[in-house]
């Protein structure tokens, strides 16, 4: 089977600016792929390039085997998306929402009134049916967008930022779609900002900055390859007098505001020695894809 | 084809509220023509042979359809544009831009349609007409005139930031247009520098097919004025299209 997605040596300008710099990405056929990366760091530009949005100054886009954006409306047939903003139809009912979106495919209102109930109930929206859309949660209008998504049981589904601004229930609902999306075979790339998602749901991650893509690999490889295992952060009154010593007890230290990060494939010396410090608060934890992404993108705030 | 789903998803959410759009629609131009038809048509007596209500009848007509297509061309595809973001939704499908402003081209053109139906009813209604066969080719005409104000609203909505902004071309084309292009009275009463303005504007083309088939005469350079509405609607179609494309795709 193809790569559902292929773009090579990928380049869009705006004036002097490149948001996408060079990205090379190949996606398997029954992944989870996750596009990660900092707000401006040219994630949603690179998936309305894959989708025949807008064009590439430079570079070759394959999606679904056909080259974009000539291939657009032949691959887009086969796609589903999410977008990050809401754009269901407030004039209609949920039911309606998925019929309209049905014709723009193309497809035979009685085809798409036979998947509906499948749809609603996939998206825990059964019984929503006749519900207009302003009379539904944040969370429900996602889900409905997601079933939207899924109208022309696409091969491929595009999320952009699927569960921002979505509360931790609505999230987790969120997740539990997309793995049963992946369970029957489908493939997913997505854009997030948010590790904890990413590292749940991914199978290969891609991290992005500035444009290109700056690491790439499953969360655990990631993790093993560019961290250390274990992770002690430190605060208190006394963390000024005491930095200058960390380095006697772990491999790495990272300063961010009022707090030290340390690496360290052995705990054990650094607790200890806090332990003796009675003006010093520590926090163990195994390292995650946020000390990755941190250690890769930097701590600057981005907007 | 590809448009049409971008049409009937529009007929859709105005069927559900159909009846209070058609009142809205028929309520405001009739009441100026029948207003000031019968009200001030007391003090003016005929013009050109003709009852002042009998006049009006076509500059009504054909200014209904100009309000109809703009109305919903600004406020109503600029709300699905920029607001509702119904436009991206359906660029995630296999459709492109020039299948959803072609659709809503057509959308407006059918709108404004309506109303010059309903008007054209009133007209008929009324007997405010000289020979039926010929307010016939009153169809063609608000057809064209729908496509011409529609393709002209989806240029304006193209550079719209906000609905504020449509206050500028109300205020800057359309009043004077209403006021200028014989409407109310014939274009030959301007003096000669503004008549020469009034004609570059194309309500007055409009006008000029509608009011000599609604008192009975073949309109004289028929071609020349349908050319001219459809030049207008075209040119503004295309660089709707350019412009929303520069404002949504890039």
């Amino acid at each position: 089977m193809t790569a559902p997605l292929v773009l090579t040596n990928l380049t869009k300008r705006y004036g002097a600016t490149a948001v996408v710099d060079g990205v090379s990405l190949s996606i398997r056929a029954g992944q989870c792929h996750g596009l990660l990366g900092p707000n401006g760091a040219g994630k949603t530009t690179t998936l309305r390039l894959a989708l025949g949005l807008i064009a590439a100054d430079a570079g070759d886009i394959r999606l679904l085997g056909e080259p974009m954006p000539a291939g657009a409306r032949r691959a887009r047939a086969r796609v589903g998306v999410v977008p990050q903003t809401d754009s269901l139809d407030p004039d209609f009912t949920v039911r309606e929402n998925l019929l309209a979106y049905g014709r723009y495919f193309g497809l035979k209102p009685a085809e798409v009134e036979a998947r509906v109930p499948d749809l609603l109930d996939f998206a825990g929206l059964a019984g929503k049916a006749d519900a207009t859309v302003p009379s539904l949660s944040g969370g429900m209008k996602r889900r409905l967008t997601l079933a939207r998504a899924l109208i022309n049981d696409p091969d491929l589904v595009v999320l952009d930022e699927p569960t921002t601004g979505l509360d931790p229930q609505a999230r987790h609902l969120v997740w539990q779609g997309l793995r049963r999306l992946t369970a029957r075979g489908k493939t997913l790339l997505l854009t997030t900002h948010f590790m904890d998602e990413a590292e749940r749901l991914c199978d290969v991650i891609s991290i992005i900055d500035r444009g290109r893509i700056i690491a790439e690999g499953s969360p655990r490889a990631l993790i093993a390859e560019h961290i250390e295992p274990q992770v002690v952060e430190i605060f208190g009154d006394t963390l000024a007098d005491w930095r200058d010593c960390a380095l006697d007890y772990c491999q790495r230290c990272e300063r961010a505001g009022e707090s030290l990060f340390c690496y360290t494939g052995d705990p054990r010396p650094v607790i200890a020695e806090l332990d003796r410090q009675a003006g010093l608060r520590y926090l163990h934890r195994p390292a995650n894809l946020e000390d990755v992404f941190l250690k890769l993108t930097g701590r600057d705030l981005r907007d | 084809m590809h448009f049409f789903p971008v049409w009937h998803r529009n007929y859709l959410v105005w069927r559900k509220l159909a009846i209070p759009a058609i009142l809205g629609n028929l309520a405001d131009p009739l009441l100026y023509m029948l207003g000031l038809g019968y009200g001030l048509g007391q003090f003016l007596g005929d013009i050109g042979g003709v009852p002042y209500l009998n006049f009006l009848a076509a500059g009504t007509l054909a200014y209904s359809v100009m309000n109809s297509a703009t109305f919903e061309t600004l406020y109503s595809s600029f709300s699905r544009m920029h607001v509702q973001k119904t436009w991206d939704a359906i660029l995630n499908t296999p459709l492109s831009l020039t299948d959803v402003l072609l659709g809503e081209w057509l959308w407006a053109a059918s709108k404004s349609l309506l109303s010059g139906l309903a008007i054209l009813a009133v007209i008929w209604a009324l007997g405010l007409y000289a020979d039926f066969a010929l307010t016939l080719w009153l169809l063609p005409v608000i057809v064209l005139t729908g496509l011409c104000f529609s393709g002209l609203g989806l240029m304006v909505n193209s550079v719209a930031p906000n609905y504020d902004f449509f206050m500028y071309y109300f205020t800057l084309i359309i009043t004077p247009m209403v006021l200028l292009s014989g409407v109310f009275y014939p274009p030959d009463a301007l003096p000669g520098w503004l008549a020469a303005f009034a004609a570059a504007l194309p309500l007055t083309h409009a006008i000029e097919l509608a009011r000599p088939l609604a008192l009975g005469h073949v309109p004289s350079l028929a071609w020349l004025h349908g050319g001219v509405l459809l030049a207008y609607g075209s040119a503004g179609l295309a660089a709707g299209l350019h412009l929303t494309r520069r404002r949504l795709l890039r």
